[in-house]
């Protein structure tokens, strides 16, 4: 295997993994911090090369597969197309972003600490690039395992519990999912775990039924989707703000990309029976979550529940099974990760500084953090998808596409939007203005790298939301896959 | 056929000597194994006969049996009085499974399970002084006889109908099912699930692997088990392979009754030897799935699970023995006291909960892809991976507690560095067939 790194795919896994696996060799913490910082910027510009050479022509760089367990049928196919290059992308810049950040010393045994975040990386590109059921299934658990570990050691007060629920769920999801994808392998003549070989079974409807639900709910825990959400505002609470950062931003991804990459093409029966219920219950959950942040004092709680939201409306996109609003959700995906992404820089300087997370406890921090509060403010619109803003294009495309499937859900769901804009502009008054706190003596301005990294997330949101146009591109031949048994 | 009778008196070297005997006959059997020439010609009127398949098993068992005296050679040494007679009945113990490896006759069978029973009593109760431990040999006496008993007749009867031991000419005679042979299968289902410690014939486990030293408890629960398990699973495939439809439906009830009682179970118990007796029983839940498909995959799988849970127990149940205390805190902060130690114990852990990656992943997703396999009775495929999730909590705890917590008193002594390299090695075994199950797979 290793003789064969000579495309894409194979150096997107070999890198990160090779650089987690060093990391725990190495003893001192600056030099790991600086290593994960080497291998995630490699991995983000062999992303920005491969950006080159996508295309039919270009294909044997794009796509790979080795021999694994031949004797079983499973091959070790990946695949770089445009689905799969955006969310590599997203991984890759959040990953290098947040080590960049944090700093060296914020955790014990760094060394550690950077490795399962390495493989985490590694898991989650792996999830993305997978054309194998059993490869996909197997880098789905690799990156559940490092994320248990480092929540569980570095993680709040309340940390095993959150955490073990956390896996709980999600590990429930998978095994269903792995009954799926056995039925499925058994339905080949026991001969292969490809997509295409997959794609071609011609379940019948009964079956598609079965099916859709064991891989539904797992991606639906991954999410999550109401109402299997329960796990998520405390594991994000209770987690290392570094490890919530990845969650949040990259790995509820898995579960938006599993529905594009696995569930859309494969059960096209199920999902158009099954998907006006679900319509309802999300949008029952979007709203819901929506109004819970509203409630919430807690930073961090906030911007779950506002997620819960997020994703929910994504889901609903992907499942009205119209073009412009998968490509909505598409964008919103990267979106959605920079956005968050950018929130949670601003929780954990916060927290790191004053220590209170609580709204109703801090206030008045702009005069003493200008700066951090105009990016905060960006940061904030962007959430709330204002137009010029990178959300806004994913947002309306979306709403555009609900609208078309059924007027009442567009203006039930447009509910989660006014309820937003609510808590998020809120949650800017009350912390960064109003009556000066305590809290806010403690607070000095962001400088240096953190300025930087607040302006290449202003610069996504703001180019993405004036210029969408090269992802809609990129995204130009995964949508034939995804679409194709709806039209006819 | 291919073991010699093992009779060592010498003092200190019993321990290499073990060793090299194991080798040997690891040597011979593979010898046999690839060039398909035996060893050693006896004639048994065809009622031991090698096949791939078995030679494949007993190869697997000899592996496990020299990782077994690898890890816990010392402890036999400290269990007992006389070592060498504590050795001499293991190599007892692989006579009889010598035999059961390659029965043909019930006969054989027979003889072949009560070889590996009657040394097993013994060394059950071989911490004399230890009330607990007399009390589980008299125990695992008792419920094995009893249970022989029950096989004998259960034999009887087959005989009665069809009139010949073999299994072939047994096979022939199983066209229609008579009351005679229901009555005769059903007694000898019964004697086996017995013996593989499966609902609802499993209440004797927990009492006699809790009693018997650590070290002895390791060998009945993974060994001694997978012995039993293949003897189960040749003779529902051999002789009563043609009435499968009919027997299949009991064997479901049998796994998932199984599966629930040692999983559920397993989530209360607070000593880990006890959660392990549990998880052992949780364990066979998910190979009895195997005998209820009983098609390539279940042969094949069934002998990847016998590794894969093989080594990592015997490496859990190592370290376990070598502990006074066996609680789930006596693992706190084992992370840092024996980081190797750790993390061989995560990889084994990881591995008995069917995290891919390891062993035990492509042990249960054989057995799970034999059930689907053999088509209909989805809901016991549903059950076992709804199992396997439950497992995770139990197994979870000790890892949380190993990685997770502050430990009271310092470990970092218990543990002689050879035994750490070589728990390593045992992980790393069990990743290597994680990622390369094609090398059990394609014995066959």
């Amino acid at each position: 295997m290793f003789a064969a790194v000579d495309n894409f795919p194979a150096l997107l896994i070999w890198i990160p993994l090779l650089g987690g696996l060093l990391s725990f060799f190495l003893k001192d913490a600056k030099r790991a911090k600086t290593s994960a910082i080497v291998f995630a910027a490699s991995s983000l510009l062999v992303l920005m090369v491969s950006m080159n050479f996508s295309g039919k022509e270009n294909m044997q760089l794009n796509q790979v597969s080795y021999d694994w367990l031949s004797s079983i049928g499973s091959n070790f196919g990946l695949i770089l197309d445009g689905l799969t290059r955006t969310m590599s992308l997203l991984t890759a810049i959040v990953f290098l972003l947040v080590f960049v950040l944090v700093p060296f010393d914020q955790y014990k045994d760094a060394n550690k600490f950077y490795g399962l975040m390495l493989l985490t990386h590694c898991g989650l590109v792996g999830v993305f690039m997978a054309t194998d059921a059993l490869v996909f299934y197997l880098f789905w658990e690799l990156a559940l395992i490092p994320v248990y570990f480092l929540a569980s050691i570095w993680g709040g007060e309340k940390r095993i519990r959150a955490t073990f629920k956390f896996f709980i769920y999600t590990f429930i999801g998978s095994v269903l999912m792995l009954i799926a994808i056995l039925y499925m392998y058994n339905k080949t003549n026991a001969t292969s775990f490809g997509l295409s070989a997959f794609f071609n079974l011609n379940n019948t409807a009964t079956e598609q039924y079965w099916l859709f639900s064991a891989f539904f709910i797992a991606f639906a825990i991954k999410m999550p989707l109401f109402p299997l959400h329960t796990w998520q505002p405390e594991s994000y609470e209770q987690s290392p703000a570094p490890v919530t950062m990845v969650l949040s931003s990259v790995m509820v991804k898995m579960g938006l990309f599993g529905l594009l990459r696995w569930v859309m093409p494969l059960f096209p029966l199920a999902v158009k029976q099954f998907s006006p219920v679900l319509m309802i219950v999300i949008s029952i959950g979007v709203v819901y979550a929506s109004l819970v942040a509203i409630y919430q004092d807690n930073i961090k709680r906030l911007i779950a529940y506002s997620s819960i939201a997020h994703i929910g409306l994504m889901a609903m996109g992907i499942l009205t099974l119209k073009e412009v609003a998968i490509s909505g959700t598409l964008i919103q995906m990267f979106n959605h990760g920079v956005n968050i992404l950018a929130l949670w820089i601003v929780a954990y300087l916060i927290e790191k500084q004053t220590g209170i997370l609580s709204i109703s406890k801090l206030g008045g921090l702009a005069k003493k953090a200008p700066v951090l509060s105009i990016f905060m403010l960006v940061a904030v619109l962007a959430n709330v998808a204002l137009p010029l803003t990178n959300a806004f294009v994913g947002e309306f495309m979306i709403f555009n596409g609900i609208y078309q499937a059924n007027k009442l859900f567009a203006a039930f769901t447009g509910l989660s939007i006014i309820f937003s804009a609510v808590y998020s502009l809120n949650m800017v008054k009350n912390v960064f203005y109003g009556t000066e706190s305590k809290a806010a003596s403690l607070v000095t301005d962001i400088k240096g790298l953190q300025v930087i990294i607040f302006v290449i997330l202003t610069a996504l949101i703001l180019l993405v939301g004036v210029y969408p146009q090269p992802f809609f591109n990129m995204f130009s031949d995964a949508m034939g896959l995804i679409l194709n048994r709806y039209n006819s | 056929m291919m073991y010699a009778g093992f009779f060592l008196q010498s003092k200190r070297s019993i321990h290499l000597l073990a060793i090299a005997g194991i080798c040997l006959m690891i040597g011979a059997t593979a010898y046999e194994f690839l060039s398909g020439i035996p060893f050693v010609t006896i004639d048994t009127k065809g009622m031991l006969e090698y096949t791939g398949y078995g030679l494949a098993f007993l190869l697997i068992i000899l592996v496990s049996t020299l990782v077994y005296f690898i890890l816990s050679g010392n402890d036999i040494h400290s269990a007992g009085k006389s070592a060498s007679d504590l050795y001499a009945l293991v190599f007892f113990i692989l006579t009889g499974i010598a035999v059961v490896a390659g029965y043909r006759s019930l006969l054989m069978l027979f003889l072949g399970i009560e070889i590996v029973s009657i040394p097993l009593y013994v060394l059950a109760g071989s911490d004399k002084s230890n009330l607990k431990s007399n009390e589980a040999a008299l125990k695992y006496f008792l419920m094995g006889s009893f249970s022989t008993g029950l096989m004998l007749m259960g034999i009887a009867l087959i005989y009665g109908d069809t009139g010949s031991f073999y299994l072939d000419a047994i096979r022939a005679g199983f066209g229609v099912l008579t009351p005679m042979k229901a009555a005769g299968m059903l007694l000898i289902l019964a004697s086996m699930s017995f013996k593989v410690s499966a609902a609802p014939f499993h209440f004797w486990t927990p009492d006699v692997y809790d009693g018997s030293p650590t070290v002895f408890t390791s060998f009945m629960a993974t060994i001694v088990k997978s012995v039993a398990f293949f003897a189960f699973l040749t003779l529902f495939d051999h002789a009563f392979g043609k009435l499968h439809e009919q027997w299949k439906v009991l064997v479901a009830i049998i796994a998932v009754a199984t599966l629930l009682i040692g999983n559920i179970t397993a989530v209360f118990q607070q000593s880990v030897k006890r959660m392990l007796a549990y998880s052992s029983i949780a364990q066979a839940g998910f190979m009895m799935l195997s005998i209820y498909a009983i098609n390539t995959f279940a042969k094949q799988g069934l002998l990847l699970y016998f590794a894969g849970y093989s080594f990592a127990t015997l490496g859990i149940f190592a370290v376990l023995s070598k502990m006074k205390d066996h609680s789930i805190d006596s693992f706190n902060g084992f992370a840092k006291s024996n980081p190797i130690i750790a993390l061989s114990l995560l990889i084994s852990l990881l591995s008995l909960a069917g995290i891919p990656l390891t062993a035990g992943f492509f042990a249960k997703y054989y057995m799970l892809l034999a059930v689907i396999r053999e088509g209909g009775m989805l809901w016991l495929v549903i059950t076992a991976v709804l199992c396997a999730a439950v497992s995770v909590y139990y197994y979870f705890r000790v890892i949380q507690a190993m990685y997770f917590k502050e430990s009271v008193q310092d470990n970092s002594s218990l543990f002689s560095p050879y035994f750490k390299w070589m728990m390593f090695l045992n992980a790393v075994l069990i990743i290597v067939l994680g990622i390369h199950p094609d090398l059990i797979l394609s014995l066959i």
